[in-house]
């Protein structure tokens, strides 16, 4: 039997590429190897109906196409470590499976906090539906929560759980909470809506101690200030999960580095021509800016990729050589996208938004609804609106960088 | 000729959808989305994008 196409992480990511490689005519085997016991599912839910009501796995799980029937799932296994000379995966439960081309789609996890005496119960962070879960059991009225953290998660999840009617306090290093994404004007505004919610912030702060024994009780911050705590939530950013591929000639560093064909690249910088790497956990150009690259945390990202990863793949070991040159040289341009809902504020944004030296507003009220553009110079490099959506999205396809601003 | 449903349950109308197919699905002046139930065949990859980039997974092809 031929060598299987391998994709590591069983996510939207994964899970897109697989379907993708089937729609583009790719019969031979295809394994998709995931450390989750879950089949595929949404994480944008997590911070939000998932923590608010008792939704089960069914209700965030991915539709599993027809074109997947006979895909190798492999569920519940992590892949521990790889060799990209010899071509294989191997897996903890000890399996070794050779593949002709991996797909690395692994994803992020929470960077944690790193106490001595970290108390085991009370402490939560946000990436998987077996955690959201857990957290949703303790986020009962009265309860005291601190979110550590101020950027989108933290601040959905710091709505969700004042709705359910905890206390919140969101404690934040800058002066105001998702600064970098948003800047100061428009963070700002959103923080006096959830303000006007109840949830306190206490910013320019960091947590210094976690103190409780089995349970956490209270956290002490580097201001002096003491609160108490039934639950903290860390939404302190990620780590890519690249653990794996250690030991090997690729460049892992803030993420795989992959071209604009989506390639994982060499820490030469050559490109391997049967590793790639989709989603979250890749660290990529995007032309429309500029050469340098970065991990673009949002949802449309993953499917993106899978779509470019798929087809191109799916014409290289069809031995198409030409289409699949014309395929390659078609670079991955996305818009980045991402949405976010905090109570009543439901943003919408294009582009790479923490880009921008120059915020201004474009259109609305400050307060009410109203759209925000992300200038370098005189060009758009992003755009948030809160409401208005159809007016944002008409600005989508304009955001990108025309000129090098050194 | 594809048939099309979206569950408004489900739909947050973040007008992803828009993008992928626009001849199927808008959002009206309101910032509601808005989508015509029946469409030519010639949309269905289209509306498969839309299906798979949709966030809330609301819309799907009715057999
Ligand atoms: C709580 C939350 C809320 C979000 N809300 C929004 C939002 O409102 N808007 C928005 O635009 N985006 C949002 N996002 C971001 C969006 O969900 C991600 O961009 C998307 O999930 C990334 O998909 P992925 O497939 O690249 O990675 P992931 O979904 O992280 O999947 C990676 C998978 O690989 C698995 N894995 C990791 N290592 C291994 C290994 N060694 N072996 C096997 N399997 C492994 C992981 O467990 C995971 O299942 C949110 C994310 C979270 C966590
Ligand atoms: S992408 Fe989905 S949630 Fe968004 S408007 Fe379309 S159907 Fe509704």
């Amino acid at each position: 039997m031929s060598r299987p196409v391998v994709v590591v992480g069983a996510s939207m990511g994964g899970l897109r590429t697989a379907e993708t490689l089937r729609k583009s005519g790719y019969l031979g085997p295809l394994v998709v190897i995931g450390d989750e016991p879950h089949a595929p599912y949404n994480r944008p839910p997590l911070s939000k109906e998932v923590l608010a009501t008792d939704v089960s796995h069914d209700a965030v799980a991915f539709a599993l196409s027809d074109v997947l029937d006979d895909v190798m799932w492999k569920t519940g296994n992590a892949a521990v470590a790889a060799d990209l000379d010899k071509q294989t995966v191997t897996l903890a439960d000890g399996t070794v499976v050779d593949y002709e081309a991996l797909v690395i789609a692994t994803g992020l996890r929470p960077r944690r906090l790193d106490f001595d005496n970290r108390p085991a119960r009370g402490i939560h962070a946000i990436r998987t539906l077996d955690d959201a879960m857990a957290l949703r059991s303790e986020l009962v009225p009265g309860a005291n929560v601190v979110i550590y953290g101020a950027g989108f998660i933290g601040c959905e999840a710091a709505a969700t759980a004042t709705k359910l009617g905890a206390q919140v306090t969101v404690v934040g290093k800058g002066d105001v909470p998702m600064l970098r994404p948003l800047g100061h004007e428009l963070a700002r505004d959103i923080q006096r809506r959830h303000e006007a919610h109840g949830v306190a912030f206490v910013m320019n702060a960091q947590l210094t101690g976690v103190r409780g024994d089995d349970r956490v009780t209270g956290v002490t911050l580097d201001t002096g200030v003491e609160l108490p705590c039934d639950v903290l939530i860390e939404s302190l950013g990620s780590l890519p999960n690249t653990e794996f591929l250690a030991g090997n000639d690729i460049d892992i560093e803030a993420g795989v580095h992959v071209d604009a064909a989506l390639h994982a690249l060499r820490t030469t910088g050559d490109a391997w021509p049967n590793v790639f790497a989709v989603g979250d956990v890749a660290r990529f150009p995007i032309p429309k800016f500029d050469p340098a690259t970065r991990r673009v945390e949002h949802w449309n990202i993953p499917t993106e990729m899978a779509r470019k990863v798929g087809k191109q793949l799916a014409l290289q070991l069809a031995g198409d050589a030409d289409a699949h040159a014309t395929e390659v040289a078609k670079h991955f341009d996305p818009v980045p996208s991402f949405w976010s809902d905090q109570f009543e504020v439901s943003l919408l944004a294009y582009g790479l938004l923490d880009q921008a030296t120059d915020v201004r507003l474009l259109e609305g009220e400050p307060g009410g609804n109203c759209i925000y553009g992300y200038f370098v110079g005189d060009d758009m490099v992003g755009v948030c609106g809160i409401g208005m959506r159809s007016k944002v999205m008409a600005y989508r396809n304009k955001v990108g960088l025309t000129t090098s601003h050194g | 000729m594809l048939k099309i449903h979206v569950d408004m349950d489900k739909c947050q109308h973040y007008g992803q959808c828009v993008f992928d197919a626009p001849e199927v699905f808008a959002l009206n002046d309101d910032d509601k989305l808005e989508y015509k139930a029946t469409a030519d065949d010639s949309e269905r990859e289209n509306v498969q994008r839309a299906i798979d980039i949709c966030p809330m997974q609301a819309i799907s092809f009715v057999e």
